[in-house]
């Protein structure tokens, strides 16, 4: 039989071949060949075979049928077998094969080889790919050449047991009476693999740890020695003697200093000394100076070295080698919750590496900016980070737009910086931004109170542009369905207003509804949107119109909404202006956004209109129960006030001292309250009479009129709440019977305090002259006790041009309406 | 740790390899949790490989168990995403939880995985070194010398780094350490070869 062909051969063979089909071809020939040639059991060219089979399984192609013969040739005499068949078992025959057992007694023997070689190729495949048994087998004969002298064989005994340990644990103890004098050489690369076996076990091993602590002395001499000493052409690279050694060392110092107090002071110096000395022209230099620099940040250095340490990577930072300012980007994001004002004097480097070319060093420079914005910085970074969220990849939108957001709540120096902040990524990064921040910045807007008109003006604008971003369509529909009045009446300060109708305003709204773009969560905001300008418009038949035809949409979602709408046109039409007022501030919990309803509003029937579908009428939890007698001894309690429709609404939970100054925001300030005595309660106006004026047919409470003076008639309607029979629901109608309209009229009332109250939003705030029309208004009271229902009542409103005010107690309530 | 995922080749089965790698790390780190320490575990490489331009695999030596199709797919998936980072780009990758670590020489891509803590520009020191070694050795190496001597090329690097980490940090010591086995292979060689090519056994 002809002598198989050499490996060279094969190789120029197989790279002649020009296609796919050719090669394969070829490789299974000779694969062929050399299948029986291992059958006939042939020693002289096993080797031959066994490396053109490593060669062809480095192409891609099968070999496991060489693992048996990888095993021969390990076991056999001659060197060259054993290096290829050494080679062979590292590419084939790792741990998860069945026969990878077989090698444990070959290794055995050949780690007590004569020949240091063969020795060191033993010691290597061990190191390598040792599976747990081996090691275990294994670890003895692995130890005892840890404490040679040779030292060839101890620097890969001391690796091999690094991978010992790290398979099997338990035997790290076994090692460390072989570590006593390692550090003790000379040889550089015994020194290098000590420290290594070092840091391994350290790192394991608390006990060791503290163990080896004692060993600061001697590492901080070899490297002031490495440090100090002159060429030594052996070690050199690029003018800094071994700077892997270095490296280590400076490693091993960091684990080992790390939260000690006298081994950080203990290495303090020659830190010092590494971070001055160390050229920075290479790459090598800026390796060791970066392992310098991440020690000083983790142990106990002082405030010189670490300023010194930040320092290093701000000047990492302007290095024009892309690897080296990815390197300190990496390194400063650990750093700047510790030593922040020491990063903060990088900003403006940092901010620059935003617009590099690299997508790394771009994520990188991203996180660190937002980790940099503070309250001083803010309008300066945001301007980057804006300019960043336009041209960066879609990958960081959403990270950039969060952060964003987050870092504007923060820190916003104004509330119209903070809407134009989140208008600007709405519209450039509209689709991105996260599902959960459009409740966010509903609750956002709602707060900037001043700012409504201007908002929902630029809202406006954008969705005339662009309606293909969802979280911008759904945030622009609840806030025309909001603020649409502000809207059309062009009242905007902040910039010139614009000129839309009503009607082209509900044109964009339904347009959305029927948009192939919107999502159906999309077109629920944007009925509701509709629903809600049937309080605020005057062309309340369209709306109609567009309500009762989604009553049979497909949509589920849209024809609940739709049908329960259309019966609050029918049925509850007395109620729709209550449902849908504004909506008052929401306060920000974790949990609720403005689509939770943490109360329902006070309809009897409540099961006929699901509150949960209407978000508008979400009467925030803390209003009701708030209770804060700020009047002492008195036992009438200020009542809370909801928005009022033209004034904006008062912060949620502040509460109106009725006897002092109504600080109402934006509001005309009415006069000072007459100085009336508070400590007692007294009838500040006699002969309210309690008779009721109308049967109400259908109450089962008879009305009661509470007030009536100067044309100015209050009349009470009670029913009481089916759930929960201590609530007593009152509807004020307010009537003007004198000529002139009486406008800018404020109900206000407070209950003694085992009372609690609630004053929902009037449907108006002019009561028409001449009984044209009526103010209606709906107070909840809480009456746990039973008690008898007693109430003041204020009135504020503006008749014939000057301002008018009263006051009046309210005390013939009907026994039905709290018994 | 290790076997997590049985591959089943005949089958097809798609191996996962972040499930296994991910898996391996944190139960190393459970451990190291359970001594109570914070540490960074070093397991330091992962793997080195060498491909050409044209993603043809040249070296490919591995420190961690795996099957021969992840592999594969590792293989595959790392020299793709390396060839497609343009000139101007930094030497530094994130893939999965390793960092990985590459440098053209010529028309050859050496290319490290390392763990995330790792040091990467001693991991491109390291692989300067393993450079120079291969040029010293074979007279300003290039592919071909690599294609046609691979075996060589593995010899050098287990002389160099041992179980991920370097063993000798001297250029020389590594050099005369291959150059003395390969007399070995030699005088072990030479003898009978003259006398078969002659014909006389």
């Amino acid at each position: 039989m002809p002598a198989p062909i050499r490996l060279r051969e094969l190789i120029r063979t197989i790279r002649t071949a020009r296609t796919q089909a050719e090669e394969r071809e070829m490789i299974q020939k000779e694969c062929a060949a050399i299948r029986s040639s291992f059958r006939e059991e042939d020693n002289t060219y096993r080797c031959r075979n066994v490396a053109k089979l490593l060669y062809m399984h480095m192409l891609g192609y099968p070999a496991h049928f060489g693992q048996l013969e990888c095993l021969k040739l390990i076991a056999s005499q001659k060197f060259t077998d054993k290096r290829i068949g050494y080679l062979g078992a590292m590419l084939l025959l790792d741990e998860r094969q069945d026969v990878h057992l077989l090698m444990t007694n070959c290794i055995k023997n050949d780690l007590n080889h004569s020949t240091q070689y063969v020795q060191g190729l033993s010691l290597c495949t061990l190191g390598c790919m040792g599976s747990s048994e081996m090691c275990r087998d294994l670890a003895g004969e692995v130890e005892k050449l840890l404490k040679t002298s040779n030292s060839y064989l101890r620097k890969k005994a001391a690796l091999c047991a690094v991978h010992v340990i790290r398979k099997v644990p338990e035997l790290m103890e076994m090692f460390l009476p072989a570590t006593k004098n390692l550090l003790s050489e000379k040889n550089h690369g015994v020194l290098h693999t000590s420290v290594v076996l070092l840091t391994e076990m350290c790192e394991r091993s608390p006990d060791m740890l503290s163990h080896f602590r004692k060993l600061v002395p001697q590492l901080v001499r070899i490297l002031k020695n490495l440090i100090m000493s002159g060429y030594s052409p052996e070690h050199d690279v690029s003018g800094i003697s071994d700077p892997f050694l270095q490296v280590r060392i400076l490693r091993l110092l960091r684990i080992l200093g790390k939260g000690d107090d006298d081994s950080s002071e203990a290495m303090n110096d020659i830190l010092a000394q590494v971070a001055t000395n160390t050229e920075t022209s290479k790459n090598v230099g800026n390796a060791i100076l970066y392992e310098t620099v991440l020690t000083i940040m983790d142990i106990k250095s002082e405030s010189g070295l670490r300023v010194l340490a930040i320092n290093i990577l701000g000047r990492f930072l302007l290095n024009n080698d892309k690897n080296i300012r990815y390197v300190a980007l990496t390194s400063l994001l650990k750093t700047v919750q510790t030593d922040h004002n020491a990063v903060q004097r990088h900003r403006s480097t940092i901010v620059d590496c935003l617009k590099d070319l690299d997508v790394s060093i771009k994520r990188r420079a991203m996180e660190l900016s937002f980790a940099l914005v503070n309250g001083n910085n803010i309008r300066g970074m945001m301007k980057e980070l804006l300019y960043f969220l336009d041209s960066c990849d879609p990958d960081f939108k959403a990270d950039c737009a969060s952060g964003i957001f987050l870092a504007a709540e923060k820190y916003a120096p104004s509330k119209r910086w903070h809407i134009d902040t989140i208008m600007r990524v709405l519209t450039t990064a509209g689709s991105y931004v996260r599902d959960d921040s459009v409740p966010n910045l509903i609750q956002l807007i709602t707060n900037s109170v001043e700012m409504h008109a201007y908002t929902v003006q630029r809202l406006y604008k954008a969705l005339l542009d662009d309606i293909s971003q969802q979280p911008l369509v759904q945030v622009a529909s609840w806030c025309i369905g909001e603020y649409g009045d502000l809207l059309v009446s062009g009242q905007c300060e902040e910039e010139e207003p614009i000129q839309v109708s009503e009607d082209e305003v509900l044109d964009v709204l339904e347009g959305l509804l029927v948009s192939n773009l919107s999502t159906p969560v999309t077109r629920a905001y944007s009925l509701t949107a509709i629903m809600k300008l049937s309080t605020r418009f005057s062309s309340v038949n369209r709306i109609k119109k567009v309500v009762s035809i989604y009553g049979s949409s497909i949509d589920v979602e849209l024809q609940q909404r739709a049908v329960e709408y259309n019966a609050l046109f029918k049925k509850y039409d007395h109620m729709r202006p209550a449902l849908l007022e504004r909506m008052p501030i929401m306060e920000k919990t974790a949990s609720n956004g403005p689509t939770d309803i943490v109360q329902t509003n006070g309809e009897t029937d409540s099961t006929i209109l699901d509150t949960k579908h209407l978000p508008n009428i979400t009467q925030p939890a803390s209003q009701a129960n708030d209770l804060l007698d700020l009047l002492g001894g008195n036992d009438v309690v200020p009542v809370i006030q909801t928005t009022v429709p033209t004034k904006p609404a008062s912060a949620g939970g502040e509460l109106l001292d009725l006897l002092g100054d109504l600080s109402l925001t934006g509001g005309p300030t009415p006069t000072p309250a007459p100085s009336v005595p508070m400590s007692q309660p007294s009838f500040l106006l006699d002969g309210l009479t309690s008779q009721p004026l109308f049967n109400d047919i259908a109450a089962v409470i008879p009305p009661m009129t509470a007030y009536n003076k100067n044309g100015l008639k209050i009349e009470f309607t009670f029913e009481r709440s089916n759930p929960n029979p201590n609530i007593a629901v009152i509807t004020i109608h307010a009537t003007n019977s004198s000529e002139a309209d009486m406008t800018e009229f404020v109900f206000q009332a407070a209950v003694p305090k085992t009372f609690q109250l609630q004053l929902l939003s009037p449907s108006s705030n002019v009561v028409p002259a001449l009984n044209q029309g009526s103010v209606t208004q709906v107070i909840r009271v809480l009456n746990p006790q039973k008690q008898q229902l007693r109430m003041r009542i204020k009135l504020t409103y503006t008749h014939k041009g000057s301002p008018v005010q009263d006051l009046a107690e309210v005390n013939n309530f009907p026994p039905q309406s709290w018994q | 740790m290790r076997g997590q995922e049985s591959l089943d080749v005949a089958k097809g089965r798609r191996v996962h390899v972040t499930g296994f790698l991910t898996s391996a790390f944190t139960a190393i780190r459970h451990e190291a949790y359970a001594h109570g320490i914070q540490c960074n575990i070093n397991l330091k490489m992962q793997f080195m490989l060498l491909f050409s331009r044209q993603g043809k695999l040249r070296l490919q030596k591995w420190y961690v168990p795996l099957s021969d199709t992840q592999k594969k797919k590792i293989s595959r998936e790392v020299i793709q995403m390396v060839l497609a980072r343009k000139p101007k780009m930094c030497s530094f990758l994130e893939w999965r939880d390793l960092k990985i670590v590459y440098k053209r020489y010529a028309s050859l891509y050496f290319c490290c995985a390392v763990e995330d803590q790792e040091n990467e520009l001693i991991t491109l020191e390291i692989i300067h070194r393993y450079v120079e070694l291969l040029d010293k050795y074979f007279g300003s190496v290039c592919e071909l010398d690599i294609i046609f001597n691979f075996e060589k090329a593995y010899y050098i690097l287990d002389e160099f780094i041992l179980g991920g980490e370097a063993q000798e940090t001297s250029k020389k010591n590594v050099l005369k350490a291959i150059e003395q086995a390969d007399m070995m292979q030699e005088e072990a060689e030479a003898p009978r070869s003259v006398l078969e090519e002659i014909g006389l056994t």
